[in-house]
């Protein structure tokens, strides 16, 4: 219990809470954001691609603090060379993951080297990796919402013929399609998504944003229409959760607290979705061995 | 083997087309009218230009010389009159869609927007989850269904739209058998309930030969078409590939043997193979 109390002191809560409104707003932006762009990195299978950007991001930050300049804007342009790079050069299945594996021991060697170089404050280092929400100043906080506002109106407009094109490139290509411009929109996308969760939750952490909503939503539905809903209340319930909890911790920066909320939603969505998983597969059993027994049928 | 259906406006028209890749030919005087109903199966060994006959119905790839008609127009991206079935691949378990889904993204897969269908629409998807037999499985995900129910309701997607031409990409690819018997008798109900043409490129005419009208045979740029009949013997086929073909019918199935042997995996336009070598009907994959 002592652990406990040292951990929380819910003492002036309130007057934290108004002092920091800038910051929730922005976690429930941020949590919309994750939760849209979730489920295409999801089903198109991409979760490395965010590690690998993230950790490009982090690069970027490093450099733009050595040089003196904002870190925030050093991890937007470190994210969007990432995901440029990767959508680029990792058209191909197959190379996809061999180039990211390649870029993100890069970016993370580059990203310790300008930290080494640099001789300012420690806590600037440590921010990058684990989360800052609450140390963003206010200009760069318009930044976030606006990017997150540009985000949310393309992901609006390219939508479903970006879910087709994941779905099934080939047909998609056959219905007009255009399959491989969409690619590129939509990883520059992720690199701004991604900029955006590294100043949440941190470098190391982005993935309980952009990875966890969308994986706990498919367990419990398969609609298209409730799967992205479902993710985007866990994503906000994540990192406004996050933050919230965080205010009453003296000592525990915001990160710990929302991957933790996110990945218990994904826990519990799993449990939940065994039973329905298997409602499924018990019901296709059923209607081959119907097949079986009267071929008539078809 | 069906009676030909009686002569009527095309709505496919190849005349003298040319396929080149630099400065190989791929194919070329191709001539082909397709009536509206009529199945053409489009046989041929790896690289022989299948399916970039079919990219090039979708106006995917140019023509060196020659022309294509597509209901009366030139080839376009994106064209309502073509529906497209692909080669059965797993989907993931947890794919964020349902069967009636799949079906859906046939009409507006390709329109920009998050927008909900339009009534008619909907009724419309509605009509052909039924007419695949889809009704049991059109709220189950589609990442638990088999191979076959999710290929039926890949056919159903490719005809929601209404399209006069269904092409068909290897769609009996990697079913079993019972399953590649079902989705083949499915496709040859819709042609004849609804007048679509089918264009089939497939290895394999064993399980379609009962309904395929016309064959078009593709190898090392050369063609033949006709009737299965016709094209499928061992006097034709050892004309077009130039050596030694014998086609023998075993158990009501044709059986191919010529040149080397080699398994039949997905055309690869990048890596052609036009050696005749080739073994068809060998059974099941």
């Amino acid at each position: 219990m002592d652990v406990l109390t040292g951990l929380f002191t819910f003492e002036d809560y309130g007057a934290l809470v108004s002092l920091l409104l800038n910051s929730i707003l922005a976690a429930a932006l941020l949590g919309v954001v994750g939760g849209l762009v979730s489920v295409f990195v999801m089903t198109r299978d991409i979760a490395f691609a965010v590690h690998g950007i993230a950790e490009l991001s982090f690069a970027g930050a490093a450099l733009f603090l050595l040089i003196g300049f904002d870190v925030v804007h050093g991890s937007f342009v470190g994210s969007i060379i990432a995901a440029a790079i990767i959508a680029v050069g990792g058209v191909r299945e197959s190379e996809k993951n061999s180039i990211i594996g390649v870029l993100m021991p890069f970016g993370l060697g580059l990203g310790i080297l300008f930290l080494a170089l640099y001789d300012g404050r420690a806590a600037n280092k440590f921010g990058l990796l684990t989360g800052q929400i609450v140390a963003i100043s206010g200009e760069s906080l318009r930044l976030l919402v606006v990017t997150a506002l540009i985000v949310l109106v393309v992901l609006a407009v390219i939508w479903r013929p970006l879910i087709f094109a994941g779905l099934d490139p080939q047909v998609a290509r056959a219905r007009g399609v255009p399959v491989a411009s969409l690619h590129l929109i939509f990883m520059v996308v992720l690199g701004l998504s991604v900029a955006l969760s590294v100043q949440v939750v941190g470098v190391l952490l982005v993935m309980a944003l952009l990875v966890t909503p969308a994986a706990a939503a498919t367990q419990v539905t398969a609609s298209p229409v409730v799967t992205p809903i479902l993710s985007v209340v866990f994503a906000v319930v994540s990192s406004v959760g996050g933050v919230l909890v965080a205010l009453g911790s003296p000592v525990v920066p915001i990160s710990p607290f929302v991957t933790t909320i996110s990945f218990l939603i994904y826990a519990v969505c799993r449990l939940i979705g065994r039973r329905r998983m298997r409602r499924h597969i018990r019901a296709r059993t059923q209607r081959e061995s119907d097949l079986d027994r009267h071929p008539s049928l078809r | 083997m069906t009676d030909a259906p009686p002569v009527r406006e095309p709505v496919l028209e190849l005349s003298d087309a040319e396929l080149r890749f630099g400065e190989r030919v791929v194919w070329h005087h191709l001539t082909l009218d397709v009536q509206p109903g009529e199945f053409i199966a489009v046989l041929g060994p790896n690289g022989t230009g299948k399916t970039s006959l079919l990219r090039a119905l979708l106006g995917q790839y140019r023509l060196r010389a020659g022309s294509i008609r597509v209901n009366g127009h030139p080839p376009r991206t994106g064209d309502g009159d073509l529906g497209y079935i692909p080669q059965q691949k797993g989907m993931d378990r947890d794919t964020p869609m349902r069967g009636r889904d799949l079906i859906r993204m046939g009409l507006n897969g390709h329109r920009w927007g998050m927008g909900p269908l339009k009534r008619a629409d909907r009724d419309r998807v509605e009509e052909l989850i039924d007419a695949v037999g889809a009704r049991e499985y059109s709220d189950s995900p589609v990442g638990l269904l088999s191979g076959g129910e999710q290929q039926r309701l890949r056919v159903a997607q490719a005809l929601v739209g209404q399209p006069r031409i269904l092409l068909c990409d290897e769609p009996l690819l990697s079913l079993d058998m019972q399953h590649q018997r079902r989705v083949a008798a499915l496709i040859d109900e819709m042609r004849r309930t609804r007048d679509t043409a089918v264009v089939f490129v497939t290895h394999e005419i064993n399980p379609i030969l009962p309904y395929v009208d016309r064959v078009l045979y593709l190898a090392g740029g050369h063609h033949l078409i006709g009737p299965p009949r016709e094209v499928m013997t061992s006097a034709s086929l050892s004309r077009l590939y130039r050596s030694p073909i014998e086609v023998v019918e075993v158990g009501g199935r044709l059986v191919i043997v010529g040149g080397d042997d080699h398994h039949p995996h997905h055309d690869t336009d990048e890596d052609p193979a036009d050696e005749p070598g080739i073994l068809l009907g060998k059974g099941d994959h």
